[in-house]
């Protein structure tokens, strides 16, 4: 059996993995659109930061690693998928091809539509080569205007400011990580970093770059220029999908997919956030960009395709954020639902912050800041479902007892 | 080293919070907790000084081995000068607060000054701040803790506060760290309340906030010292399944146990109200009043009472916040709250025992003076009309009624926050009063055990069996058994139970180890925290040293050896029944012989000699 | 037979001789608040908890980890951070639905329990044997699977 999967992020390098220990006989190969190891996106802050070398992003330490589990590296780019001749084209060179495969091809910075964005200086900050030309560029007093404060945007600054570059922040929205965080969340984090020293102009967005004397101007919606060594787009990310037009697997906001993670075309499979699957808070189907998704639906497309079937029981949506030193995490439907109820406590002085959703006696969702002992059991709550009884009151009497109510309610031990 | 060699000053007038090095040449000479805070205490103020003066000063202070894995290794002390006595109040309490408090860096705090509007101290480590307590001030102790944990979305924060008994200056106050462990005696929670300074909040997390002199032969003699602990029937069993509750009917039994203010040595009641009572299920709901037993910080003991109260009880009916479990009644508490005025009531007692915890004040104190208001009241000198109700020796409502309006100082309550010294004097019978230096009796009578009439007249912070607990000889045989009766030896014995309590009150240790610890238990573990060199005998003297300065700050402060006395009921009225009866206390034949063993002069002050040995 | 810590809480008294010895195996100090068992108090109800990962199969920090920095050792079954490797990102701590995995921002790591090499300092502290060190069988580690199982937060195993 001859298994291609298609991205070498954390979902392609799992299911690789997955696959050799559920199929030891199986032709394995992943396509890698980047040189080098496959390597991990959540450890490039660090690498920014300077608080790890480029070999502390790998996501396998094992230089042998994928020889001993005779997993093939391709480098190389998918262009095209032909599932009738089961064949993956990288444009140059002979097509792969496969009897089982596995598009894991992850996300990619969303491209703003402003002129100049294609100019030298321009960047954005996704991928190692990104993060090392930054590296190179980023010096004490290097003007960086960076185009929005979404989990990207936050999570590169302390990589930035570390390295005591002139930080701008232009946030359209007048929200930091408006997606995953309220608005009070949202403000603690702006007051964080205007604190730190960065500044961070709301309700705008740059009209126009130019390029002048060796630096930018970025010019604003009301007409003000700021001048820049590096203008930096984040401005959010989408799934890698255009090379899957005309291949006849059904895209709706990603890779249409069913419990068993195949797509509408049989023996194809998706994982991670180019997936479109259920969520199990909302039932709805959903693209859910995160880690852990990623992973388990790379373990559990990998047993559907090694012919052990495994049902994706549903995700949902969680995330944690380190912006300078600041954490904050995301939970689930923290917005609320209709009919729900809900508690917080907040302490602006200390950064702390703590708000709670419910619908009926069920945690649903919740954001926190400054907040991180046992963060985990917010999961366990949620996606257990599980039935808080007389601690839902005790909850939104005082949210930061939700350690207590998770013993009480989901092991039942007090 | 186990000192973490840092001082916080707060002055709460200016609000400023100030490191400081510790003293370390008096760490060496006092060991820590209540030593090395009394040693700052007696040095930097004014012996006469009205106690909720702002000039009076208060320290919270840890010792050498608070917060370590030796067995108890979770004591903090509070030490100012007492409302209640006019002398040096020291108390003691567990719970996880004092190491809290080590783990955040801070050996001792002082508290100088009064602030202008409520405040409470709030330590994250290194860091210290006075914030607004506006929003607590009025508050329970028991609210206070939530709303602090709440506000700093930290349920792991420890506070010690008061309730509004400290804020109305009940004259027995205490501070409660932990929800129900107290620095209960003596008015330490009045003296806060004078300051405005409403509670202590910490969290600490420094993993280099002291370094231990030997770790290896630390654990090797802690360990071996939990085996003796886990091995002894007070500290291996009796404690753990009956708590300090254990004694209630031995004590009554051998006719020491004061009732009815102590007109009577014996309580009919007693079997209702001890250890055993309250492992039994209730007709009315068939729980137990007994919870589970609770620890404090790194004790393998745990002899603290968890209780829940049957909700169906007449104090409780409608008030669900006390359905829930929470510190139960320990000996001195039942005793107090019980036979000092007559009550068999356990679920009252209970209640009132919450109470206490709730809103800071001492159960002893509180208990015993209700007792003195219950014979006044029997005498027809306090009236229905004065009172407000009906307070007959006995009268279960009308303890409970007064709990309930102590702490608001409304009504009567008001009365009976003054303690019982004033209360009887107020009513022109001031021999009535079951007090030595102010404070009541705890729950032994000094006719019945003639070295704890010794040890109370003596005690330097008033009436207290935790200052020369001679119990332990006169009744449990430990380290050797004295008849109660006897008097020959005891005055040296007390003298030798006071300065080994000093030490054990300056170690961060708990006194009940001592059921099954002697020096040389204790010195190894000293040894092997503290840097220097403590033998035994150096340890012994740092004791002696301890009550030796102790008594010079009292007799400073004006008091003499005519305050080392017992109430004429004790001296002339004899016990009327049980094995003790006839006896009266021999104060009078044991009190020179003490001051004699202790170096003093017939008025009861330290000699020249002694005080050059001592190096006072 | 790989052994489970068994946790008893009825027999928990709230000394924290576990968190102190804990702190100590990895931090060479008693701060309770750097210890990875962490017992919970229930005042209300009168009750301590000690809680700490029971090193669950479905390792949850293990495959969140994006740069392989959680790993499990095949003689205790315990899932070990590996402290230089990890990079504080606290994807983990979110993953893990028992809430057992933490960052320190001291360390600007995160830790969990480990089971101390097989030798848990916990267990050994305990005075009350509310915390043993047993054969798995005997251990919570089936009720919390169980939980895991009924409230659909466990996959399907390899």
């Amino acid at each position: 059996m001859r298994h291609l999967i298609i991205g070498s992020g954390p979902a392609g390098v799992v299911a690789a993995e997955t696959l050799r220990k559920a199929d030891p006989a199986a032709e394995i190969t992943l396509l890698c659109g980047e040189a080098g190891p496959p390597y991990s996106r959540m450890a490039i802050p660090y690498l920014l930061k300077g608080d790890i070398a480029e070999q502390g992003t790998h996501l396998r330490k094992e230089v042998d690693h994928y020889d001993r589990l005779r997993i093939r590296l391709v480098t190389g780019r998918a262009t095209a998928v032909d599932t009738q001749a089961r064949t993956v084209s990288l444009g140059q060179g002979a097509p792969l091809p496969f009897d089982r495969l596995l598009i894991a091809t992850g996300s990619r910075p969303s491209l703003e539509r402003v002129p100049g964005i294609d100019l030298p200086g321009v960047r954005s900050c996704w991928t190692l080569d990104d993060a090392k030309a930054i590296l190179d560029q980023a010096r004490p007093g290097t003007r960086i205007v960076q185009m929005g404060a979404g989990f990207v945007g936050c999570i590169i600054m302390e990589g930035l400011l570390s390295r005591g570059v002139d930080l701008t922040i232009l946030v359209r929205s007048g929200y930091m990580v408006r997606r995953m965080m309220n608005a009070t969340a949202s403000g603690l984090l702006r007051s964080w970093c205007e604190a730190k020293g960065v500044k961070i102009l709301t309700h705008t967005q740059p009209t126009g770059i130019a390029s002048e004397g060796g630096s930018l101007q970025v010019t604003l919606k009301d007409g003000r220029i700021l001048p820049a060594d590096i203008y930096l787009s984040a401005v959010g990310v989408d799934p890698n999908l255009d090379f899957l037009q005309g291949s006849g697997i059904e895209v709706a906001q990603g890779i249409v997919v069913d419990a068993n993670l195949q797509s509408s075309v049989p023996g194809v499979y998706a994982a991670g956030d180019v997936a479109e699957a259920t969520d199990c808070l909302t039932g709805k189907r959903q693209l859910n960009a995160i880690q852990p998704n990623a992973v388990e639906q790379g373990r559990i497309a990998a047993l559907n395709m090694a012919g052990r079937p495994a049902r994706f029981k549903g995700s949902f949506v969680f995330n944690v954020l380190t912006t300078l030193g600041l954490v904050s995490s995301s939970f689930g439907e923290w917005q609320g639902v209709a009919g729900g109820e809900s508690c917080e406590v907040l302490d602006e002085r200390r950064y702390r912050y703590l708000n709670l959703q419910f619908d009926g006696d069920r945690l649903i969702g919740a954001n926190t800041v400054g907040f991180t002992d046992h963060v985990g059991a917010l999961r366990g709550l949620i996606e257990g479902r599980v039935r808080l009884g007389a601690w839902k009151h005790r909850l939104v009497e005082d949210p930061t007892l939700i350690m207590q109510a998770y013993l009480a309610a989901a092991h039942s031990v007090a | 080293m186990a000192w973490t060699k840092n001082v916080l000053r707060v002055n709460l007038e200016a609000g400023t919070c100030t490191s400081e090095p510790l003293n370390l040449q008096w760490a060496q000479d006092y060991l820590g907790q209540r030593g090395l805070a009394t040693k700052y205490f007696v040095s930097e103020t004014d012996p006469k000084v009205d106690p909720f003066s702002p000039k009076n000063k208060l320290l919270f202070v840890t010792g050498p081995l608070t917060g370590t894995m030796a067995a108890t290794g979770g004591r903090y002390s509070v030490i100012t000068k007492g409302p209640l006595t006019g002398a040096i109040a020291c108390s003691n309490s567990g719970g996880y607060f004092g190491a809290e408090l080590k783990f955040a860096g801070w050996d001792l705090v002082i508290f100088e000054g009064a602030s202008p509007k409520p405040v409470y101290l709030s330590i994250t480590d290194g860091q210290a701040e006075l914030l607004d307590a506006a929003h607590l001030w009025g508050k329970t102790v028991w609210e206070t803790e939530e709303i602090i944990k709440k506000q700093h979305q930290d349920p792991q924060i420890r506070v010690a506060s008061i309730g509004r008994a400290g804020e109305n200056k009940v004259l027995y106050a205490g501070i409660v760290n932990d929800l129900h462990r107290a620095a209960g005696r003596s008015g330490v929670g009045a003296v806060m309340g004078s300051k405005n300074l409403k509670a202590v909040a910490v969290r600490g997390t420094r993993t280099d906030a002291y370094r231990l002199a030997d770790p290896e032969a630390f654990f090797a003699t802690t360990e071996a010292g939990k085996k003796v602990l886990a091995a002894n029937g007070v500290t291996g069993q009796g404690l753990p399944t009956y708590g300090t509750q254990v004694l209630m009917n031995v004590i009554n039994e051998l006719g020491a146990l004061p009732t009815r203010n102590h007109r009577d040595v014996q309580f009919e009641g007693a079997m209702a109200i001890g250890g055993e009572a309250m492992h039994e299920k209730r007709p009315t709901d068939g729980k137990a009043n007994l919870v589970t037993n609770g620890a404090c910080f790194g004790c393998t003991i745990a002899c603290g009472r968890i209780s829940r109260m049957d909700p169906g009880h007449f104090s409780v009916k409608d008030k669900p916040q006390y359905h829930g479990a929470s510190g139960g009644v320990e000996y001195e508490a039942a005793w107090a709250l019980g036979a000092a005025n007559g009550v068999s009531d356990l679920e009252a007692l209970t209640y009132a025992n919450f109470l206490c915890n709730e809103d800071g004040f001492d159960p002893i104190s509180f208990g015993a003076t209700v007792g003195a208001a219950m014979e006044l009241y029997d005498l027809g000198i306090l009236t229905r009309e004065q009172i407000g109700f009906e307070l007959p020796f006995g009268s279960t409502e009308g303890m409970v009624k007064l709990a309930e309006l102590t702490a608001k100082g409304e009504g009567f309550g008001k009365e009976i926050g003054l303690g019982s010294k004033r209360l009887c004097a107020k009513y022109g019978r001031p021999e009535l009063s079951m007090t030595v230096k102010g404070q009541e009796f705890p729950a032994y009578d000094g006719r019945g055990l003639q070295g704890m009439g010794l040890a109370y007249a003596t005690s330097n912070r008033g009436a207290c069996h935790l200052r020369g607990y001679m119990v332990s000889p006169e009744v449990l045989g430990i380290p050797v058994k004295m008849e109660p009766q006897a008097t020959e030896g005891k005055p040296a014995m007390l003298k030798a139970f006071q300065d080994l309590t000093a030490v054990v009150d300056s170690s961060g240790l708990c006194l009940f180890t001592t059921f099954a610890w002697g020096l040389s238990d204790i010195q190894p573990q000293i040894q092997a925290a503290c840097e220097g060199d403590w033998s035994e005998e150096r340890l012994l003297l740092v004791g002696e040293r301890i009550w030796n300065m102790e008594r010079e700050y009292n007799l400073a402060a004006g008091l003499t050896c005519k305050d080392d006395n017992l109430p004429p009921r004790l001296m002339k009225e004899a016990a009327k029944t049980g094995p003790q009866k006839g006896a009266v206390s021999k104060l009078d034949i044991m009190l020179p012989e003490y001051y004699q063993v202790r170096g003093w002069t017939k008025e009861g002050v330290p000699t020249a000699d002694t005080r050059k040995r001592l190096g006072v | 037979m790989q052994k489970s810590l068994h946790i008893d809480p009825n027999k928990c008294t709230g000394c924290l001789q576990c968190e102190m010895a804990c702190s100590w195996e990895k931090y060479q100090s008693f701060t309770t608040a750097k210890s990875r068992l962490k017992v919970f108090s229930f005042h209300h109800e009168g009750r301590f908890v000690p809680y700490t990962c029971t090193q669950c199969d479905e390792a949850w920090c293990v495959i969140a980890c994006p740069v392989d920095a959680i790993r499990l050792d095949p003689v205790t079954g315990a899932k070990i951070v590996l402290e230089p490797t990890c990079v504080g990102c606290k994807v983990c701590t979110i993953a893990c639905p028992f809430g057992t995995i933490n960052y320190v921002a001291q360390t600007g790591k995160v830790q969990k329990c480990d089971l101390c090499d097989g030798a848990p300092a916990c267990a050994k502290a305990c005075p009350t044997a509310a915390i043993t060190y047993v054969d798995s069988d005997w251990t919570g580690l089936d009720k919390m699977r169980q939980w895991a199982g009924k409230t659909d937060t466990n996959p399907a195993t390899v």
